[in-house]
């Protein structure tokens, strides 16, 4: 791969003054090197330990019954001849879950088989990983039941069996007896908007989740004083997140009754609290241990698979129990990404100067709300900061349909809006005649800009540099001219995209993160987190963070990577590219304190006043001359077996993150057009962030080039099908669908501008989701320019391509 | 877990086909790939498998005296794609072999296997029947010689009498020798990929007209097939991109497109014209030809 991040640190130099920062100069050791991940070895070496490589005695399986239909009432469901199946031990429906009268103790509420006329007080369940709101306005939409009386989408959990083995368990499924009434599917929003539509869930009107955004200024004075006004519709697919590791868990219950719930999750204390909630048990019967994950990408944000575990290992006197999806049930069972239409009307001046911008959007979030109506308001939200204009109106509305469950998936819903944003701003470039990049640099964000509505600041903005970069490394204006006269089979074309984030999710939700440090005797740390790596490195980050406050070598700090809710700091998880931002607060925080207490542990020892000393390489130094008066160890060695004076040194901190910063970055990419097969090739691509401090280069484009390869699929090929009538899914397996492979890849190009952010810790801004936001407008805005067909629906695959080149008469 | 009821082991044909006389509901597996993908998802249950992977002599690949290729039905595709006669003689079938799946699929499927499961994608077939791919079944009562056009029945259905297992693969050197050729797998991805359409085209020359040119398509109808009114036309007819042109028009007049969720048929005969032009361009160069601009 093409590594563009040979001069890091002198672009760091070049950028940090500019930043906004004040110019404040760090020179930090450990943070900013490519150190080896904290777990290369062990996962390299398969010593890693994942869900699925725990074993417990007398493990049984669990298994699901999806529903064939995607909508339909259950008129009977017999399960009499599954239970009499030699090895099955329990078989469950809707009927065995817990209600909400009854479900106060444990155990024995599962299996109480009551009559079906109560089903409506059986506990609804919100699903998203979303941190708890005291205020009820602010908490996720309760519409799921572990086991439905209704399914909602082909796929939907009907029933489940525990059995001795799986194909005891896939076995006893085939005899659950099932009767249904086929109701009409929903398979479109467009269906499920449609007067007089069937409801989805009772009491929803209009199939309707939510809708609602946000308005700054008068877009329609706005357009007034515009001198054109542009107006476009764009489309994006239904997508998975595909990541390697399935859905899996095991669960069962401890000697005292608890449930243990092992899984494969990006939020194991929300796991814990939505377990107790679907069973209504007290949260702390509940415990969650997250093992190494093989990704999640968002769709481990979300609590799939637990409660039913949970039910299950109930329901079999506590035995562990455990469930791994098939890649088949996960594709549609699990979570997806929310599909998108987008309307977007743009006034504008003649010198390109947008005025006002109005972006309607229809979600479709599927069977049941999860994320629901989270992930078109964020984006919206992240997109304010890019291009500030007078008036900007913002109205989407997030609808149910008869398809599964859309949840968040990397980016929540930025690659959606900016895919359209970024075409449509495009589009206008091409009608006004102006170069792509000058209508985007008269229309950027500058530091200082507070956003009216979160009241957020840009304190650090590096996306003109961003796309200076860029330009620089595709050439932009070589590539540009020397295309503008070509002829023949192959086209070629040049585009780009930019984007906003955020990081974290404030003021919105809560934004809390705890870290423990203990010193150990050797001077050595154990750093503890409830932030959860799930392969993207925070472990190792984080790791840093504390290598550089204590000035420790990156082997004297031992990061636990397991999280466990009876152990672990508190900490909502990893999502919304929150971690090394907020969890990063608290874990410098947690280091700071442990420096603290290192250096009056010395002062004492020593009687030299604290406020001269320093901690310097594992010694103990003087402030004014780096003379060394003691080692860390011996400080180390004296906090434990001092008679008088020993007292371990720890610190166990929490940290309330109330504010947020801003990353940006840019795509830039170079395609070719087959205009006879209509397959697009990519030729370069290259990413340019600024995330503040890169605290590791060489993971940091490792993020960004499997962002980038997400984007690519999400831009040329990937996309969920479904039948139209009855909403059966076409291609839920992965040679069906199109997840691009590394065969598929150019070589990602990568490179970074190093602002520094001053909220953040050491400087840094989130980078987790953002790489594969702008892949996908960025290769459409360059196959408009190769073919001069502007493709307005997402994915651009040979079979669409070639329909759009045969309507524009190329073919 | 799979659903396996027995398993069995043959370290002969002779073996091999005299289990499979005694016990019909016998199942052969080769390299697994496709039975084990219709296990897991259910289409095959409860089975007897009987495997031919201990059977030293279909390994082989080797020409005989007479010129013939002799492919073993258990040759890998990895072994395919290495070969040194095929890499030779009939470099499109190598090309079908390394444009198949990913390494550790092309390490154990079987070209026996690939034959015999009855796909229009798979991969070696648009070449063996551009060859002209003569099978060998054996079975307890004896052999016979079957061509592959006449082979391939229907969608999953091959001709295999109950009790028969595919030896080898057999090309004739009248069907190669002079020949040139190309393989094209249009798929949507560089690998792992079953083809949207696969071209595989040989041709002969004399002078400056084309002697003879087979064209072979997987994917293009239920089962793999031959497009005999273009290659009909081309015999005797000037090396010219019109010819060429015009027999890629006529190619889609043998294919058998339909519209699917995958694919629509306008689509695919399109791709059938182009493709077919493509390589039948490249086979040209490949025969010895001039390059056609
Ligand atoms: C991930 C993946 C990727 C794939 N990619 C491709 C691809 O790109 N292109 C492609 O064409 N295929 C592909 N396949 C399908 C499969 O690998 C091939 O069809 C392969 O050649 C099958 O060979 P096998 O030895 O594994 O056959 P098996 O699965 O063992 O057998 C296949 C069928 O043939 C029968 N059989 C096997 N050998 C004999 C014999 N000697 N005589 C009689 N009957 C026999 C079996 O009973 C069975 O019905 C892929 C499969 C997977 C899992």
């Amino acid at each position: 791969m093409t590594n563009f991040m040979g001069n890091n640190s002198s672009l760091r130099d070049r950028f940090m003054n500019k930043s906004g920062d004040g110019g404040k100069e760090m020179a930090y050791t450990v943070v900013g090197k490519s150190v080896r991940k904290v777990d290369a070895v062990a996962k390299v070496t398969g010593k890693a330990m994942y869900t699925d490589d725990f074993f417990e005695r007398d493990m049984l399986v669990g298994k699901i019954l999806h529903s064939p239909y995607a909508h339909a009432l259950i008129t009977t469901i017999d399960v009499s001849r599954a239970k009499a199946l030699p090895g099955v031990e329990a078989v469950l429906t809707y009927k065995d879950l817990p209600r909400i009268s009854y479900a106060t103790s444990l155990p024995g509420m599962i299996g109480a088989d009551l009559d079906d006329n109560e089903d409506l007080e059986r506990i609804k369940i919100g699903t998203a990983g979303h941190p708890y709101s005291l205020d009820p306005a602010h908490r996720d939409v309760e519409d799921r039941h572990i086991l439905t009386k209704k399914a909602r989408f082909v796929g939907d959990a009907i029933a489940a069996v525990v059995a001795t083995d799986d194909l005891i368990a896939e076995k006893a499924l085939k005899l659950i007896d099932v009767k249904y009434e086929v109701l009409e599917a929903l398979t479109s929003t467009k269906a499920a908007l449609r007067e007089g539509a069937p409801l989805i869930h009772e009491g929803c009107e209009g199939n309707i989740l939510a809708s609602g955004g946000f308005t700054i200024g008068d877009v329609e004075e706005a357009f007034k004083e515009s001198d054109h006004i542009f107006e476009g519709e764009y489309e994006t697919s239904i997508v998975q997140h595909c990541h390697l590791e399935n859905q899996t868990s095991y669960a069962y219950q401890d000697p005292d009754g608890r449930i243990v719930i092992v899984t494969s999750t990006q939020i194991p204390q929300i796991v814990r609290r939505i377990v107790a909630q679907a069973l209504g048990i007290p949260w702390g019967r509940v415990r969650v241990i997250k093992p190494f994950v093989g990704g999640g990408f968002g769709n481990k944000q979300d609590v799939c698979i637990e409660p039913l575990n949970a039910a299950m290992t109930l329901a079999v006197g506590g035995r562990p129990v455990k469930i791994e999806l098939a890649r088949e049930e996960c594709m549609i069972d699990t979570r997806t990404r929310h599909a998108f239409q987008f309307k977007i009307k743009t006034g504008i001046n003649q010198d390109g100067k947008i005025n006002g911008i109005h972006i309607s959007a229809i979600s479709n979030t599927g069977a049941y709300a999860s994320h629901g109506h989270s992930i078109a308001s964020s984006a919206g939200g992240k997109f304010r900061f890019l291009y500030p204009t007078k008036a900007l109106k913002f109205d989407p509305i997030t609808v149910y349909t008869n398809l599964p469950v859309a949840g968040a998936m990397r980016a929540y819903g930025c690659p959606q809006l900016f895919y359209a944003f970024e075409s449509h701003l495009e589009d206008i470039a091409k009608r006004l005649d102006m170069d792509p990049i000058e209508i985007r640099s008269k229309n950027l964000v500058e530091v200082g800009y507070v956003d009216p509505i979160s009241k957020t600041k840009v304190m650090s903005c590096g996306i003109r540099e961003c796309i200076e970069k860029g330009k620089a490394l595709i050439k932009w204006d070589k590539k540009k001219a020397l295309y503008r006269e070509q002829s023949g089979e192959k086209l070629r074309g040049l585009g780009m995209a930019c984007f906003s984030y955020s990081s974290g999710t404030y003021p919105v939700a809560l934004e809390l993160a705890g870290a423990r440090i203990v010193l150990n005797q050797d001077g050595s740390i154990q750093l503890q987190i409830g932030a959860t790596d799930t392969g993207q490195g925070s472990d190792t980050a984080l790791g840093q963070m504390v290598a550089e406050v204590l000035s420790l070598p990156m082997d004297m700090v031992h990061v636990l990577s397991t999280q466990d809710t009876d152990i672990s700091p508190f900490d909502t998880g990893c999502y919304a590219s929150r971690q090394t931002y907020v969890s990063g607060m608290a874990v410098e925080k947690a280091a700071l304190e442990v420096k603290g207490k290192i250096l009056s542990f010395a002062a004492s020892m020593t009687d030299i006043p604290v406020d001269r000393l320093d901690l310097l390489e594992q010694k103990i130094v003087y402030k004014h001359s780096g003379e060394s008066v003691l080692t860390l160890e011996q400080v180390a060695m004296q906090s434990y077996y001092d008679r008088v004076l020993a007292k371990p040194i720890t610190s166990d901190v929490s940290n309330n993150a109330r504010i947020n910063a801003i990353p940006f970055g840019v795509t830039f990419a170079e395609v070719e057009v087959d205009i006879k097969t209509g397959k697009i090739k990519v030729l370069e691509i290259y990413n340019v962030h600024d995330s503040g401090t890169i605290v590791n280069p060489k993971m940091a484009e490792g993020q960004v080039q499997g962002g980038v390869s997400m984007g690519i699929g999400y831009a040329l090929s990937e996309q969920l099908l479904f039948d139209e009538v009855t909403g059966k899914p076409l291609n839920n397996n992965l040679l069906d669908y199109k997840l691009p492979t590394m065969m598929d890849m150019p070589d990602i190009g990568v490179a970074f501008v190093e602002t520094h952010e001053s909220t953040g810790p050491f400087g840094v801004k989130s980078l987790g989701e953002p790489p594969t936001i702008t892949p996908a407008p960025a290769i459409r805005n360059a196959v408009l320019d190769a073919t001069g067909v502007a493709f307005n629906r997402l994915p651009m695959n040979p079979q669409r391509v070639f329909e759009g080149l045969k309507e524009a008469g190329l073919i | 877990m799979y659903d396996i009821s027995g398993y069995y082991e043959a370290e002969t044909v002779a073996e091999a086909t005299a289990l499979l006389a005694k016990n019909p509901n016998l199942r052969l597996i080769a390299g697994g790939t496709d039975v084990l993908i219709k296990m897991h998802s259910g289409q095959i249950a409860d089975a007897e498998l009987l495997s031919l992977r201990k059977i030293k002599s279909l390994n082989t690949i080797r020409k005989a005296e007479d010129g013939t290729i002799v492919i073993g039905a258990m040759a890998t595709f990895t072994k395919v794609f290495n070969d040194p006669i095929l890499r030779e003689m009939i470099p499109i079938l190598t090309e079908a072999a390394i444009s198949m799946g990913g390494p550790q699929i092309r390490n154990i499927a079987t070209i026996g296997g690939n034959v015999c499961n009855g796909a229009t994608s798979a991969d070696s077939a648009s070449s063996l029947f551009a060859l002209n791919a003569q099978l060998k079944l054996e079975g307890h009562q004896g052999e016979r010689l079957v061509p592959i056009r006449k082979f391939y029945l229907g969608p999953g259905k091959v001709a295999l009498q109950p009790g028969e297992i595919l030896t080898e693969i057999l090309i004739a050197p009248d069907d190669y020798q002079g020949f040139g050729g190309q393989y094209i797998k249009f798929a949507m991805r560089e690998a792992m990929d079953i083809a949207t359409l696969a071209v595989a085209v040989v041709c002969k020359l004399q002078a400056k007209t084309f002697a003879e040119v087979r064209i072979g398509l997987g994917v293009a109808g239920p089962t793999p097939l031959r497009c005999l009114e273009a290659e009909e036309y081309a015999k005797g007819q000037e090396i010219s991109a019109q010819t060429v042109a015009e027999i890629g028009k006529l190619a889609v007049n043998s294919a058998k497109a339909r519209t699917s969720w995958r694919a629509s048929k306008d689509y695919r005969e399109h791709l059938v014209e182009e493709l077919v032009q493509r390589a039948l361009k490249k086979a040209i160069v490949n025969a010895g030809g001039e390059e056609l601009v």
